[in-house]
């Protein structure tokens, strides 16, 4: 009733506003999409055909060619894969880590609470740099190795605040009964905790995988020398910079399986998809959780 | 330490037979809750490996680090490495470039996403405004490589769609190089961010524009305001406070403005305007070798994000002092 009120009787400033509302808010909606959709249409275009312009949304000569030369080009191929890989890894990992420290410090008779919990707080605000993290991966051995991907990052005390501040919320009469029924502090975590932390888990974990899969930092700073421990983003970087550069004959004779059948900026707007796409199917599951786990993040720092 | 506080307060006097009984008690405990240590412990052993063993690595600023060479027998050189960072021409450049862009970023970081979120906040067809607001988080989620890259072609000069549609419009005559022009890059990376970023950042002003009280909006109805005057006088002061306190963080994290941005979209032409901080610290530490400058300039940059933080910390604290009372 109050919705329907709202519309008749608004003025008639009341109407232009809304007006100029909705079409401001259609232009953020054009102006977000259109890069995307721009990209997209690239992609999906015959590569020589792309050259001569005027490609806006919509692919003029319809081909995947830009797509087989990615799925067939062994770099890129490894680099998907080390993607996928560190991706659930780092995901997994960041997962257990991140329950496991917010469930003991949500635990109020836990007696190590306040130390772990000062240990985590300071590292949100200060960190060594990038050099002498650096040296410390140097020194342990991770340069040139897969663990370099996802070891570092694996806890990262925000997370941790954000599920602990979820459970907290939790009635705490659950983890009594259970303990009364002879569950130990492990089996309370794995049987009563995690199944009723399922939003904030669907969120954490949203943000562990895009975090991971965007990740192509530490591929140019610690793997740049193997070939073999690529990723995808780090791929599409290096194309880009190359391109950036006018160097795009280097890249041809750096390159030469791709210099036969698709152009370079082709094969970088097709890369480019192949690195978004994924994400674009993964939040729209996820987006119901992500607001509720943002804000009350947020509220409590 | 406060729970077993309540249970007997602080001992005066430590007798040795008394720090027995505590300690008893301290492992009996232990035993007890062994799955709650072995669930945190390993990842605190972790975090001190990867987080507290670097900041070990500040040392280095002080030496002339030689990487074969062990902590004692290092050469030391005390402030050298800073004086050298403080009559470096470079490093004034390197601090501009940072502050301004970070400066450009927290103001258009901050209104634009208020501005959003306050429109958005007056649609009232729900299929619409989820629809505006899922679309405007999707940047959120994709990689700088690939913003940097969608940036760059939309721009470049042979067959960008910007350039080929001031074009055809007749506005310019030749493709204007968008990205070789130096004063123009702290506004390509500001935009390219807001691109990215505000309908992410706007989740928190709508959230918190959902708690304002619909009985405020109806009063200023019956006082004969209209939906724009309804959104200056209730909307915005309602969310005054989240304003307010976020403000104050983005300060405290003034300087961790990053480098990803600056890397991935800066070029050769453009770098007296590109390179920040960290890009220095980068291209000199890591690239050249130079470990101990390279860490001396971190730990500049660190020096100053606390002061940022402590005087952000200082206005949090004035500030919600004033809004409880």
């Amino acid at each position: 009733m109050e919705r329907v009120q709202r519309w008749t009787k608004s003025t008639l400033a009341d109407q232009c506003f809304y007006i100029l509302n909705y079409s401001v808010l259609l232009l953020v909606m054009v102006v977000t999409l259109f890069p995307f959709l721009h990209v997209l249409a690239i992609s999906l275009n015959d590569s020589t055909d792309t050259v001569r312009g005027g490609i806006t949304i919509w692919p003029r000569e319809f081909t995947l060619d830009n797509y087989l030369a990615v799925f067939n080009h062994s770099t890129l191929l490894t680099g998907f894969v080390n993607s996928v890989l560190r991706t659930v890894i780092g995901t997994v990992l960041g997962l257990i880590s991140g329950t496991m420290l917010a469930y003991t410090l949500s635990r109020r008779d836990f007696q190590g609470r306040r130390f772990v919990s000062l240990f985590l707080v300071l590292t949100l605000y200060f960190s060594g740099g990038m050099i002498p993290v650096y040296m410390l991966i140097r020194d342990l051995g991770l340069m040139n190795s897969f663990w370099v991907y996802v070891l570092p990052g694996m806890v990262n005390a925000f997370y941790v605040f954000m599920i602990r501040s979820f459970i907290d919320a939790l009635p705490y009469e659950l983890q009594e009964s259970a303990k009364l029924d002879g569950a130990n502090d492990f089996v309370i975590y794995w049987r009563v905790i995690l199944p009723l932390c399922k939003p904030v888990i669907a969120t954490i974990a949203l943000f562990l995988a895009v975090g991971q899969w965007n990740a192509w930092f530490d591929t140019y700073l610690y793997n740049g020398s193997s070939p073999h421990l690529t990723t995808l983003q780090y791929e599409l970087m290096k194309i880009l910079q190359s391109a950036q550069t006018g160097n795009e004959a280097a890249m041809r004779s750096a390159d030469p399986e791709l210099a036969g059948r698709v152009s370079p900026d082709s094969l970088k707007m097709a890369i480019t998809m192949v690195t978004v796409i994924p994400i674009l199917f993964v939040y729209p599951f996820v987006q119901r959780y992500f607001i509720k786990g943002m804000t009350l993040g947020s509220v409590k720092h | 330490m406060r729970l077993r506080g309540n249970i007997e307060p602080l001992p005066p006097v430590k007798t040795p037979g008394r720090q027995t009984k505590t300690q008893k008690r301290f492992w009996k405990v232990f035993w007890r809750q062994r799955y709650l240590y072995a669930m945190s412990l390993p990842f605190v052993v972790w975090v001190f490996v990867f987080h507290y063993v670097p900041v070990w690595g500040w040392t280095m600023a002080f030496q002339n680090y030689s990487p074969g060479l062990s902590f004692f027998e290092q050469e030391w050189v005390g402030f050298q490495h800073f004086i050298d960072l403080f009559s470096d021409e470079r490093f004034y450049r390197v601090l501009r470039n940072t502050f301004a862009m970070a400066v450009m970023g927290l103001v258009a970081g901050f209104t634009v996403p208020i501005v959003f979120a306050l429109l958005l906040n007056e649609v009232r067809q729900e299929l619409f405004k989820r629809t505006v607001q899922t679309v405007s988080y999707l940047p959120h989620f994709v990689s700088w490589v690939v913003v940097a890259g969608i940036v760059t072609k939309l721009l470049s000069t042979s067959d960008g769609m910007i350039n080929e549609g001031l074009l055809a419009l007749n506005l310019v005559d030749q493709p204007i190089p968008f990205m070789a022009k130096e004063t123009w890059f702290w506004g390509i990376v500001t935009l390219s961010d807001l691109w990215k970023e505000m309908g992410w950042n706007s989740i928190i002003f709508l959230a918190a524009m959902s708690g304002v009280s619909p009985e405020l909006y109806e009063a200023a109805k019956a006082d004969g305001a209209g939906r724009f005057r309804q959104m200056w006088h209730v909307t915005l002061p309602g969310i005054r406070s989240t304003i307010i306190v976020l403000l104050i963080l983005s300060i405290g994290n003034l300087m961790s403005i990053g480098f990803e941005r600056q890397l991935l979209l800066g070029n050769p032409l453009v770098v007296d305007y590109a390179e920040v901080v960290e890009l220095y610290a980068l291209n000199y530490g890591i690239g050249l070798n130079r470990f101990s400058f390279g860490t001396a300039i971190s730990i500049f940059n660190s020096v100053i994000a606390m002061i940022l933080l402590f005087t952000a910390n200082y206005l949090f604290k004035k500030y919600s002092k004033e809004s409880v009372y």
